[in-house]
């Protein structure tokens, strides 16, 4: 069981790194990346969601119509509570979009 | 516009097996997907550690890539231009589809039902706090309450248990009495048992006949008031997951017109559905898990390259029962269907509490009125739970199928290139 996980972990990797969304270094993975929410700096592991370098920050990703905080629910794109502006773009749901660095989160 | 014999939408276990069979027996086959990378929700993150059933999905994957099953990750279907077409839509562009048959696997959602708090910061779904733990969250440390009902908990539990999370409770609704029959009933079924006793062993405070009636805090969650053999207390903690059991994503099947039928898709014995050469696999028939997923796809997928399908019959059957025995095991308590109060929100988007809803006789009188289910989420949160609080139906989707650019929703069809 433990060697098929571990073989499958490289595998993501060397389809991750195929892909270029990782760097060609052996500590990739505890690498960090810096973005902004809200104007703030907020520096995140390298390869988390939008959605939860939002809740690390401790940020809501939208502000309901009646001014509650919210932030994710469903976590696979179908409530729309985690949508925020990224780079200029409005509501992107932010739990499928992956983190990169200097990414510009605004709340909405 | 790009034509292929079977278009499968979903690329879960029971799409990727659909996908895989269909091309395995010849067939052109493209599998679209909303997600960055195939795999559904049950192998989201398949680097982690916790991933279930990785060997399934290695097979599935290979298989994907020999029979050269193209793959459409990252693209949404928004309406049906014409029959027999299907608009889809990805950050960047739009394309249109042709498919001589298409299977839908569209696959299951959490059922969330409203209660005071619910709204807060830290609430959230039980396979939707493990998702955003896959996906980045440090759990290690934190205080996790999970409440709702159905397997996915304990599941959730021992993952979240696993990246170092001190699970502060375990709240299922379903009676031990319940419990105790479900397992008997497992005993048919050892490999399903095992599967649950590994996860027990794991997991501490599992309580049955249990759950969360409020969520505490400011902005952000508290503590939350868990009901419990009779008497109430509270429980501090930094996130909840509260999920009860699973609804099927019926809005594409209903959108093509598919009939449904007790809450599911109705399927003949080769998946198909009421609509000529729309075929159905997966929890949008019944709610059943990876198992009930494979065979259902591999019957559809087989099914649309018109081979024999009849020796998956038993087997697929085994599944079947296990997804009704699951539907008997979660059904709900009377009490969780009516923990929201009259300031409660209901519809989250349009934050609409419950006491404007008082009156209402339809969710179509409720969405003219109070915006009830009209918000981005398209009534997919609240649909859910309308329907248990006052036993209102969806039954009318309309196109776009998820939330679209209008210059996807104006194109015409010649002006459309699949990228």
């Amino acid at each position: 069981m433990r060697t098929y996980t571990s073989l499958y972990t490289i595998m993501t990797r060397v389809r991750r790194r195929i892909r270029g969304e990782i760097a060609m270094t052996v500590s990739a993975s505890r690498s960090t990346i810096e973005l902004f929410i809200n104007g703030r700096g907020v520096t995140v592991p390298d390869g988390v969601t939008v959605a939860a370098a939002m809740l690390i920050s401790g940020d809501a990703c939208r502000v309901s119509v009646s001014g509650q905080k919210r932030g994710p629910v469903c976590g696979m794109g179908i409530c729309m509570e985690c949508c925020a502006t990224v780079d200029g773009v409005q509501h992107v749901r932010t739990c499928l979009l992956e983190a990169r660095p200097g990414m510009e989160i605004v709340t909405e | 516009m790009t034509h292929f014999d079977v278009v499968v939408i979903g690329a879960g276990p029971a799409g990727m097996t659909a996908a895989a069979a269909a091309a395995e027996s010849g067939c052109r086959v493209a599998l679209v997907d909303d997600n960055a990378a195939a795999g559904g929700q049950i192998w989201r993150g398949m680097n982690s550690a916790t991933a279930s059933s990785p060997r399934a999905y290695a097979d599935l994957i290979d298989r994907i890539k020999h029979a050269a099953v193209e793959v459409e990750s990252g693209w949404r279907v928004i309406a049906q231009p014409a029959a027999g077409v299907l608009r889809i839509e990805c950050d960047e562009n739009c394309a249109d589809l042709e498919y001589e048959r298409l299977i839908l696997a569209t696959g299951a959602r959490e059922r969330f039902l409203p209660f005071p708090g619910w709204t807060l910061l830290g609430v959230m779904g039980a396979g939707g706090l493990q998702a955003i733990v896959k996906a980045g969250l440090p759990i290690a440390g934190k205080r996790v309450v999970l409440a709702g009902t159905g397997p996915l908990l304990l599941a959730v539990a021992a993952a979240l248990r696993k990246r170092g999370a001190r699970i502060a409770g375990v709240f299922e609704q379903a009676s031990f009495a319940r419990a105790v029959r479900f397992g008997c009933e497992l005993f048919l079924q050892p490999g399903k048992l095992i599967e649950g006793l590994g996860y027990r062993a794991g997991t501490l405070r599992y309580r049955f006949g249990s759950w969360v009636t409020r969520a505490h805090g400011d902005s952000r969650l508290e503590a939350v008031t868990v009901v419990s053999g009779g008497s109430t207390h509270e429980v501090a903690c930094d996130y909840l997951g509260c999920g009860y059991h699973l609804v099927p994503n019926l809005e594409l099947p209903r959108l093509l017109g598919c009939r449904i039928d007790g809450g599911y898709v109705m399927v003949d014995a080769a998946q198909r559905t009421s609509v000529e050469n729309i075929y159905c696999a997966g929890e949008l028939t019944g709610i059943g898990g990876l198992e009930k997923a494979l065979v259902e796809g591999q019957i559809a997928g087989l099914a649309t390259a018109g081979k024999t399908v009849s020796h998956l019959f038993a087997r697929r059957e085994r599944a079947m029962r296990f997804a009704r025995r699951l539907d008997a095991f979660c059904a709900l308590r009377p009490e969780v269907c009516d923990l929201a109060d009259g300031q409660t929100f209901i519809c989250r988007c349009e934050d609409v509490p419950r006491s404007a809803l008082s009156g209402m006789r339809s969710w179509r009188e409720a969405k003219l009125h109070t915006r009830c289910g009209m918000g981005p989420c398209q009534g997919r949160i609240c649909g859910a739970a309308v329907e248990i609080l006052f036993g209102w139906e969806n039954d009318s989707i309309r196109p776009p199928g998820a939330p679209a650019r209008v210059a996807t929703l104006a194109a015409s069809t010649q002006e459309i290139s699949a990228r």
